[in-house]
């Protein structure tokens, strides 16, 4: 069945804690080759049968409307992928 | 009769029972409402609590925001209802963008609990008319998302139309932009803060204040501006 992704980001002039958390811990572990983490949000839509237009356009909408919000978040990408 | 001020549950609130106990105490009249009712039974006002709805998944509101209620409590609010919105409610009318701006993490990733001083920076507006502008009060402040974000421009323009309500006071204590705790909507009947007036509304459950601990009662303006402004009306 097709999922449709959809890929949400903090919004690059928001501070983001917690992947500033994340880029803290790494070099403890000694990860020390990336100078910035920044975290975000993979939702997969799950669709019964083919990817119409109209239903890529919903979940379009849904990014835009529910998935993020346009205050502190970018919707980067929105993209179907075919499961085994 | 007194006035009817709602409190909404969704699921995940925690703060409605406190919210509902200080609408009485002010001399109101508490009104519980559900999340999934789609009237608001008549109430004068609305109260949005503090708590966790839906576990803060997604973000912290924005599952809320699509309650059937909110479409009541989102008409009511435009035409002129007073709507507070504390802690997670704030973070439910930001959300429903009857506020602007949004809350992420606190800048230190702690759950903050702590008193928390705070000046009032305007006193006209439907749940502050009964302090003072420029007056400190102490409430409990307690949550992990509360840093207030919004860009440099609604910044400005908050400040400039006297929509900043709240400013924390000695410490900020969750990084939010120009030590903000509390807006208004642009009419001041809709107000959002992240500390809890119904934590301090009654001696001996509240923080300390300088008579003795426990004793700050701070919250109660809150709820009986509400009243004063709806009696003023009727």
């Amino acid at each position: 069945m097709p999922i449709i992704v959809v890929d949400v980001m903090p919004k690059p002039e928001i501070l983001d804690p917690q992947g500033k958390a994340v880029g803290a811990a790494l070099p403890r572990l000694g990860f020390d080759g990336f100078s910035q983490v920044r975290q975000g949000k993979r939702f997969e839509l799950t669709v019964d049968g083919e990817v119409t237009p109209e239903i890529l356009d919903q979940a379009r909408k849904a990014a835009e409307t529910m998935l993020s919000n346009p205050v502190i978040e970018d919707v980067v990408n929105v993209a179907v992928e075919e499961t085994a | 009769m007194s006035a009817r001020i709602g409190v909404v549950t969704f699921p995940g609130s925690l703060d409605d029972r406190d919210a509902a106990r200080a609408v009485r105490l002010a001399g109101g009249e508490a009104v519980s409402l559900w999340h999934a009712d789609a009237g608001l039974r008549d109430v004068d006002a609305v109260v949005l609590p503090g708590g966790f709805s839906y576990g803060d998944y997604l973000r912290a509101g924005a599952i809320s925001r699509f309650a059937p209620i909110m479409d009541a409590v989102v008409d009511a609010a435009r035409g002129g209802m007073p709507v507070l919105g504390i802690c997670n409610g704030f973070q439910v009318l930001t959300e429903v963008h009857l506020l602007p701006g949004s809350m992420i993490k606190n800048n230190h990733l702690h759950f903050v609990c702590r008193d928390q001083t705070l000046r009032v920076e305007n006193a006209e507006t439907a749940w502050t008319s009964d302090f003072e502008a420029g007056q400190e009060i102490t409430i409990p402040l307690k949550n992990q998302d509360g840093q207030y974000v919004a860009d440099e421009h609604t910044l400005d323009a908050l400040e400039a139309e006297g929509r900043v309500v709240f400013r924390y006071v000695d410490v900020n204590p969750n990084g939010s932009r120009r030590d903000i705790a509390g807006i208004s909507n642009e009419r001041g009947n809709v107000v959002g803060l992240m500390p809890h007036p119904e934590h301090a509304v009654e001696r001996g459950y509240g923080p300390d204040s300088v008579d003795a601990g426990r004793s700050g009662t701070d919250g109660l303006g809150f709820f009986t501006s509400a009243l004063s402004a709806l009696l003023a009306k009727a």
